[in-house]
């Protein structure tokens, strides 16, 4: 019984993405709105990973191209593009990403640690893998992608 | 009213409110220590700023009140009496604030018979202080102590009030707030005369008084015309508006792309409100200066005495009103800028009686509005910079070498004072002379866009101007294109626009990689804002990026740095609101913010101080420099040289000196067409020959052909080089002269063994009458010239020149041997003579040859590279006819014009 009420409270609802075919989970704590990015201003000498600048109702809304944070391969021309808005320490962040799919409740003893020989990279900013059927989301620690970068910037 | 003054009635009547309430809370819980303390606090704080504002009355009737008060909180019993007596000295208190508020003066008038009831109710209380003295603190005895020593009391503690607002700054608040307690507390014992209390009659009187006070109180009070509000609301506030400006801008754009929109009239309504409420919010933040110089007069009367010096501060334009975040940021800058007019400026009483002026010394500060700026200035009529000071100082600090202030204005020079870790008070005072100041002023000013500038005049005084923006949040900028994005550029830092194209008058020349526009005779160092941002055009569409060749120039200044941007486009320019970046793009130097425009896409703000830096100082200040006073330049062999690098014929690096050639082109070889034996390009609407620098060498039959242009009197020829490399300053030694025609010799430049190119020999080559032409009649009128210099170089540069303008020229490398030669009885038409030379200089060989009956009469001109006024007056008095900056051909040319032509006259 213990157990199923663990199950009950810890249960965490995350918002899947997809970034170059594979599936991600975002805590929807953390995901303040979903949109279709429109007219990025790029920001020369910034990071490459940091896909521009846009105007997302009167906000200035910094994206981040995250096929380019996890090394993955650039989209192909025409590909659809979406973005996760997010607050990160009072700023608004876009992480760019490939589609948006369902919301899933997940119960939190069901995360499992990231496999130790999961790419640096992304072990990073993961915060565990969750095994769902037939497939496995790695869940996004948004602070760490975040974080990560403003670190790296830092020094 | 005095805006002191205005701050202490509006503070007053709030506290005095806040008493009223308390008072009453307290009196039905006596008990409650919070509650007591609270009005101690703020009765207290009433009676130190009267005391400061220097308001009798008030301070003595708060702080009889204090005292009861600090018996209460000894444990006196709080009695219903007791209460009222306070309650009748607070309306006391306001009643004269009212006075105080109507008149500006604080009313006449005795409070005798309120103060002697809050005493003897004060004294009322002491027996059972007294039976309790064990249980209180020993630390109210030593206060006490103190206190006796300082009666009155009052007195003490506004003493003590202003020299806590003398300490720094930034402790003073901690400081005021932090000691009145124990202070307070040990006043109860103090007043000890034992009397009793009989507290209706003067209360009556204080009733009466209080309506008789709130009678005459008008409408417009103060204290209700202005409320105070939390900064933070009003940056939001701002905030906010600034929104709704670019959701107005938003919905303008859109409007505008549907011409019969029934939007229009409302919007436009819209807009107007938008535009006055912006102007509005930007009120609240806008402050008047004066409150920057309040604390002023009080460091001014300080140093006066601390210097020794009598000095006067005047202010003007206090009222100059600027937005409160500018305050802040100048408030230091101007406080520092005050402290070094008072100690370096002003001379001492004795200096000034001796130089005529009155003993005492003044300081004004002025302020004023200037087209969306402000000005201020800081001016004092002390002794003036001393230029011979600050240059010492340049060069012990090795800011500059003493060649390179010999060419600086005085303006140039004071200039230096801005530079860190100079001061040129040469004893450390506390005051200033620590090296750390005026840079620091800069970098402040600097940081908020604005600009600081010095004049001085010896004896008379020094002024510094700055000009800063009336505010930072809303930015008039140039919105630009650039690889296909689009950028703000701060129109503060734009200095003007220049298009450039292939064949308007400003034509973007490269030296080897480096673009550079010659601007009204300057040579304007140029970056690409893409390459600066490391940026190209996206898409496959393959839009080059504009080529040097035609694009917009927008020229910008930073301190002294000037350069040019190249941009592909200008649009219109934009008022934007500034927003700050998020963290991950702060580090990006180029960027100072981001804004959205009205068509509702970002936009990245070009920090204008970014763009210096990554130019380098080195590249736009010097480039700058060095090419406005290049004819100055270069005074013998020891001295930079601009040299303008290219290779022809060889491997071997070939240079000029830049100030020989007019332009640098390109053609392509297909332009090039041959007439009459000889190669010629159209220039300019007419015919250029071609000289090849290498007559054998194979000629090329595609691509372009570099070649440097020389101009002379309306001709051009061009000479054909391989490839132009570079142009660079080195110091032009030749060490090995050279046998082979068109080559003065070899010289080391930048570490190279390079060929001195003798321009001379070429330009015969294009117009064979290139150094004959200007002969009437080629013989008859040659004139003999005798050239003086004891620099092979300039001999051997100027010579050629010398020939070309029709004179039969003799050089000599020393004004010894030249006054020789004239003695001997050699003729010469003209002489032309250096002013620095071993041995004999040119001053004392012009003394020499005018003092010479015979030559008495012959035309001398000198020749210098120093040509300061008090230079020129010198050679003048020497003996000398006229006095030529080196390197000014065409001065040097219509000066030995004149000087044939006054003598042909003569002659006929």
């Amino acid at each position: 019984m213990t157990d199923d009420v663990n199950v009950l409270n810890d249960s965490i609802q995350y918002v899947t993405v997809v970034i170059g075919g594979q599936l991600f989970g975002l805590p929807i704590s953390r995901v303040h709105d979903v949109f279709v990015p429109e007219s990025i201003t790029r920001v020369p000498l910034s990071r490459p990973e940091i896909a521009g600048v846009l105007n997302l109702r009167g906000r200035i809304v910094t994206t981040i191209d995250m096929r380019r944070r996890l090394d993955l391969p650039p989209r192909g021309d025409g590909a659809q593009v979406m973005a996760v808005g997010i607050e990160h320490k009072g700023e608004s962040y876009g992480l760019l990403i490939d589609n948006v799919g369902e919301v899933l409740d997940l119960p939190s003893n069901g995360r499992e640690p990231n496999p130790v020989n999961l790419d640096q990279r992304w072990a990073a900013i993961s915060g565990g893998v969750h095994r769902l059927n037939g497939q496995l989301m790695v869940i996004l620690d948004v602070d760490r992608v975040l974080g990560g970068m403003a670190e790296a910037i830092a020094a | 009213m005095d805006d002191l003054l205005r701050e202490f009635l509006t503070e007053t009547n709030e506290s005095l409110d806040v008493v009223d309430v308390e008072l009453v809370k307290f009196e039905q819980d006596p008990n409650n220590e919070k509650i007591l303390g609270n009005i101690f606090r703020l009765v207290h704080t009433i009676k130190g700023t009267c005391g400061f504002l220097g308001l009798p009355r008030l301070e003595a009737i708060a702080h009889a009140a204090e005292t009861l008060m600090g018996k209460f909180r000894d444990g006196v019993p709080v009695t219903e009496a007791a209460v009222t007596l306070v309650l009748q000295s607070i309306d006391r208190i306001k009643q004269l604030v009212a006075d105080l508020e109507a008149s500006e003066t604080e009313p006449v008038g005795d409070d005798r018979d309120l103060i002697s009831e809050l005493e003897r109710m004060s004294e009322a209380g002491k027996p059972a202080i007294a039976a309790e003295a064990p249980k209180h603190t020993e630390g109210a005895m030593v206060y006490q102590v103190l206190e006796r020593q300082l009666r009155p009391g009052e007195v003490s503690l506004d003493d003590l009030e202003r020299a806590f607002r003398e300490a720094t700054v930034d402790e003073s608040v901690f400081a005021v707030q932090a000691e009145p307690e124990p202070v307070a507390a040990a006043e109860p014992a103090v007043h000890a005369e034992p009397a009793a209390v009989a507290a209706r009659k003067p209360a009556k009187a204080v009733v009466e008084a209080k309506e008789d006070g709130e009678g005459k109180s008008t409408a417009g009070s103060v204290s209700s015309q202005s409320i105070r509000v939390a900064v933070d609301t009003l940056e939001h506030l701002m905030t906010m508006v600034s929104e709704l400006v670019l959701t107005r801008n938003q919905l303008l754009e859109i409007v505008r792309r549907h011409e019969d929109s029934e939007f229009k009239v409302p919007l436009q309504r819209l807009s107007n409100v938008t535009a006055e409420l912006q102007e509005g919010v930007m009120k609240t933040r806008m402050q008047p200066i004066g409150s920057a110089w309040q604390k002023l007069p009080r460091i001014v009367r300080d140093l006066s005495n601390e210097l020794g010096k009598a000095i006067e501060l005047e202010m003007v334009g206090q009222e100059t009103e600027l937005d409160r975040q500018v305050l802040e940021l100048i408030k230091d800058p101007l406080t520092h800028m005050v402290r070094n007019s008072a100690d370096h400026g002003l001379e001492g009483p004795e200096a000034r009686k001796a130089a005529g002026k009155p003993e005492k010394g003044t300081i004004r500060l002025a302020a004023y509005h200037e087209g969306g700026h402000i000005i201020i200035e800081i001016a004092d009529d002390g002794r003036g910079l001393d230029v011979e000071k600050i240059r010492q100082k340049i060069v012990d600090n090795g800011l500059a070498t003493e060649f390179e202030l010999e060419k600086m204005t005085e303006a140039q020079i004071f200039k230096y004072v801005f530079a860190p870790g100079f001061s040129t008070a040469s004893k450390v005072t506390n005051v200033s002379g620590r090296g750390v100041g005026m840079d620091v002023v800069k970098t402040n000013i600097d940081a908020i866009g604005g600009t600081v500038d010095l004049k001085s005049v010896a004896g008379k005084g020094t002024t510094f101007t700055i000009k800063i923006p009336l505010t930072l949040a809303i930015v008039s900028t140039l919105i630009v294109e650039s690889a296909g994005d689009r950028f703000a550029i701060p129109q503060l830092s734009v200095v003007e626009l220049v298009r450039a194209q292939q064949n308007s008058e400003h034509r973007i020349e490269r030296i080897r990689d480096t673009p550079v526009l010659r601007l009204r005779n300057k040579l304007l160092p140029l970056v690409h804002l893409s390459k600066l941002l490391g940026i190209t055009a996206i898409g496959g569409d393959a839009r080059e990026p504009v080529s040097e060749e035609d694009g917009f120039i927008v020229v910008m200044q930073i301190g002294n740095q000037t350069f040019g941007v190249v941009v592909d486009a200008v649009f219109h320019t934009e008022e934007i609101v500034v927003k700050p970046m998020s963290t991950m793009l702060r580090h990006i130097g180029m960027f100072s913010g981001n804004t959205i425009l009205g068509d509702g896409s970002v936009i990245m703000i070009i920090d204008p101080n970014g763009i210096a830096q990554a130019i380098g100082p080195s590249q736009a200040a010097a480039g700058i420099e060095e090419t406005e006073h290049e004819e100055e330049k270069a005074r013998d062999e020891a001295q930079l040289v601009s040299l303008l690098l290219f290779r022809a014929g060889s491997d071997q690096p070939k240079a000029v000196p830049l100030s020989l050639v007019t332009r640098l082109e390109e053609f392509s070889v297909d332009k090039v067409e041959r007439s009459n034996g000889r190669d010629l390009v159209q220039y300019r609407g007419s015919l250029m020959p071609l000289v090849y620098f290498d007559e054998y060498a194979q000629r090329k039959t595609e691509g372009g052909l570099p070649m440097l242009v020389f101009s002379d009197a309306g001709r051009s020829m061009g000479l054909v080089v391989d490839e132009i490399i570079d142009i660079v300053e080195d110091r032009l030694e030749i060490e090995v002269g050279s046998e082979r025609p068109g080559v003065l010799g070899s010289a080391v430049i930048k570490g190279k063994a390079t060929e001195v190119v003798d321009i001379g020999h070429f330009l015969p080559q294009a117009f064979e009458d290139w150094f004959r032409r200007k002969e009437i009649s080629a013989e008859a009128l040659t004139r003999s010239l005798l050239f003086i210099d004891d620099a092979p170089f300039f001999r051997n540069m100027l010579g050629p020149v010398l020939k070309a303008a029709g004179y039969r020229v003799t050089v000599c490398a020393s004004a010894v041997d030249a006054l020789a030669m004239l003695e001997d009885g050699r003729k010469f038409d003209v002489v032309v003579s250096d002013i620095e030379m071993p041995d004999m200089n040119g001053f004392e060989f012009a003394e020499a040859v005018r003092r010479h009956p015979r030559l008495r009469s012959l035309p001398i001109l000198a020749l210098s590279s120093v040509c300061t006024p008090a230079s020129i007056e010198r050679g003048r008095q020497s003996g000398f006819d006229d006095y030529i900056a080196k390197f000014d051909r065409p001065g040097l040319i219509a000066a030995l014009k004149e000087v044939s032509n006054h003598e042909m006259g003569i002659a006929a």
